[in-house]
């Protein structure tokens, strides 16, 4: 077992490692290096720097110094909290991205949480009365599901949301909160408006994961394991939910590890439509304005997230799997 | 001394309907299980042992349905019930099910589940059985454990099957199978997937089991080993009908159905000359949808009378009566 959770763990900081090279090469992929791109921006706004002043700031910066020596020297500063300055914003990147990275979270968790209520209860009937008209009903609503873009059903619950309902949508805050700080009214605020954004992210996901329940149930109910709990006397509910259903969790565990980044880069498009405070649209207008400190910023933060998500569904994995937890296997 | 009857099947008929057509799996099947006494279902792969022994729990998978037949529990006795009028899913059935009837399976590790400790599906099955505690549930399967000779119960109850060898965790099954106490056991094939010498332990365990709790036990199999070192009678199956009934001494010094003697002969013996070529059944079972007119092994056996055994099929075999449902049979008698 702690060989297992070693290797996961060295797995993990490898990929870490390598997600910081990425980032790191955002930040130096534009023409020149940020000096240049920060004159430029100076320029642009009337201001100027002599020579002496851009030689003095890439001393600071280490930009005369060898790309590996930069690099250490970011992960330095990086693994200190300080991610530079944003260009946009002329504010530290930190600053900038504030509260965002944590609403990120709380909507791609909200929606990570609806997919797993919907989609367990849903697999788990479509496989036990597999052809019932309640299946095939669940599998053309699943398909639609797959076959909708979620901005397209964004725009379209929020019509509908408006319209018949009289909801405020969008947002994650109503307008008195946006500013406030955190209270307990806030969180509530916050609570309310999650469903919406919630729903409309776990769509796909929740279709797919349908899909893969049924699947594995399906495979699961043959056994002759279920056999014997029925043999044992127990009652067909008790029997299935406590032995097929078990076996057939691992997908959701999984789930974590790949949903993850899936509701990350899906919540781009729908927080836009969507107006939502999360590191998704500030990702794109950074990446539009060449704003390479923000963009690494926001890509090392998201790529260790999912990380930390795949470390979380490899923990959950043993949990729910002894062979896992007690041989160490795959 | 005449046995208690457990268990009588009469006329037991089961299909399974696809869009391929139905396949009769069962076909009239009757036999008895008598308390203390081991009847030894023997056949070759695909001839409905299984199903029957599924169809005895009213376990039989869809599209599997009973067609036909009763199966009475205690029969001839005020309690007398038959299990094919119950609802599968009622209270009554699922008492039945290890609380009267104990199941063996063949395969130790694909029936017992990886997720959950041996202890944990055992005292399962004793609570469901009985009014225990779970602490009284843990000290019962401890004691069960010992019974099929488990060294060390105590520390094996916390394991999990994949753990254990493969001789073990069929003892495991039979703790299992045993653990709401039932009168009667079916033991499907539950030596097959196991080595010789484990084989014969877990048969030996199985037979003293048997003695000391006076248990009715179905053993099916396809080894003629097995039957002769288990049984008290025999029933030979042939695409879901019995098509041989006999005491196992009588079966062996005269088999009375050609089925019978073929399937003797391919027993290897250690008594034949060397690198002398087993004997083997010509032809394979056919698949139950597509059963042979008249006698259904007439195209495999080497004295089917010309005419006749195409054309006309042989009575069953009165249940509890030796016999063989065969024409050459009944000229002999
Ligand atoms: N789930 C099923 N679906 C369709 N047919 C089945 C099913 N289970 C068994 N059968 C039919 O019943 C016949 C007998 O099967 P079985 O009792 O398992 O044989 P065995 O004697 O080897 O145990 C098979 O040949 C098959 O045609
Ligand atoms: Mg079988």
């Amino acid at each position: 077992m702690l060989i297992y959770l070693l290797r996961r763990l060295g797995l993990a900081l490898v990929t870490c490692v390598f997600i910081s090279v990425v980032a790191f090469v955002i930040i130096r992929l534009p023409p020149g290096d940020f000096v240049d791109a920060f004159i430029a921006n100076l320029a642009a706004s009337g201001s100027s720097v002599s020579a002496e002043q851009a030689e003095a700031m890439r001393r600071d910066y280490g930009l005369d110094q060898p790309v590996l020596i930069q690099y250490v020297r970011w992960v330095g500063r990086v693994l200190h909290g300080d991610f530079g300055v944003s260009m946009v914003w002329r504010r530290p990147v930190t600053e900038v991205i504030g509260d965002r990275l944590w609403l990120t979270m709380v909507v791609s968790l909200a929606a990570l949480f609806l997919t797993w209520t919907i989609a367990l209860p849903i697999g788990i009937y479509s496989a036990v009365r597999q052809y019932s008209l309640g299946d095939y009903f669940f599998t053309t609503l699943g398909f639609i599901g797959l076959a909708v873009p979620n901005f397209l059903l964004a725009l379209i619950l929020m019509y509908l949301g408006f319209r018949y309902l009289g909801l405020n949508v969008g947002g994650l805050f109503s307008a008195e909160y946006v500013q406030a700080p955190w209270s307990l009214a806030r969180v509530w605020d916050l609570t309310k408006h999650l469903p919406l954004p919630a729903a409309v992210l776990a769509l796909a996901g929740t279709a797919q994961l349908i899909r893969i329940m049924r699947a594995n149930l399906l495979d699961e109910l043959r056994k002759p394991y279920v056999v014997t709990a029925r043999a044992k006397g127990l009652t067909e509910r008790r029997a299935i939910l406590k032995y097929p259903v078990r076996a057939a969790l691992n997908p959701f565990a999984s789930s974590i590890a790949y949903l993850f980044p899936y509701l990350v880069s899906g919540s781009i498009i729908v927080s836009l439509v969507l107006g939502l405070p999360t590191v998704g649209p500030l990702l794109l207008q950074a990446l539009v304005a060449q704003d390479m400190f923000l963009a690494g910023a926001i890509v090392l933060l998201l790529g260790v997230m999912t990380v930390v998500g795949t470390l979380v569904s490899d923990l959950l994995l043993m949990w729910i799997d002894p062979r896992i937890r007690l041989e160490g296997g795959a | 001394m005449v046995e208690r009857t457990s268990l009588s099947i009469r006329d037991l008929a089961v299909q399974f309907e696809s869009e391929q057509g139905v396949v009769r799996a069962l076909d009239g099947v009757s036999f008895d299980l008598q308390a203390g006494r081991t009847l030894g279902i023997v056949g070759e792969s695909g001839c409905g042992k299984s199903v029957t022994a599924r169809s005895i729990l009213r376990l039989v998978d869809r599209p599997g349905r009973i067609t036909g037949g009763r199966i009475l529990l205690d029969p001839g006795t005020p309690a007398q019930a038959d299990l094919v009028a119950l609802n599968p899913d009622s209270r009554q059935m699922r008492a039945v099910r290890g609380g009267r009837i104990g199941l063996i399976f063949q395969e130790p590790m694909t029936a017992l589940s990886v997720h959950y400790t041996v202890g944990n599906q055992i005292m399962e099955a004793v609570l469901q059985h009985s009014g225990a505690s779970p602490q009284e549930a843990r000290a019962r399967a401890i004691e069960l454990l010992r019974e099929v000779g488990i060294p060390r119960p105590e520390l094996r109850l916390d394991s999990y099957p994949f753990e254990l060898s493969g001789g073990l965790r069929q003892r495991v099954g039979i703790a299992m199978a045993l653990a709401g106490d039932p009168d009667i056991v079916i033991a499907d094939e539950p030596t097959t997937a196991l080595d010789v010498t484990t084989q014969a332990q877990i048969l030996a365990l199985l037979r003293g089991l048997q003695e000391r709790k006076r248990i009715a036990l179905m053993l099916i199999t396809h080894d003629m080993g097995v039957i002769a070192e288990m049984a008290d009678d025999v029933a030979v199956m042939y695409l879901g009908r019995i098509v041989g009934f006999a005491p196992v001494m009588e079966l062996f010094k005269a088999p009375r159905h050609p089925y019978t003697r073929a399937l003797l002969r391919a027993v290897p013996s250690i008594l034949a000359a060397p690198r002398q070529r087993l004997s083997t059944i010509g032809g394979a079972v056919p698949h139950p949808g597509l059963r042979p007119t008249g006698c259904a092994f007439h195209p495999r056996c080497t004295e089917a009378l010309e005419g006749r055994c195409a054309r006309e099929a042989p009575p069953p075999i009165p249940p509890g009566q030796a016999g063989a449902s065969c024409f050459l049979a009944e000229a002999v008698a």
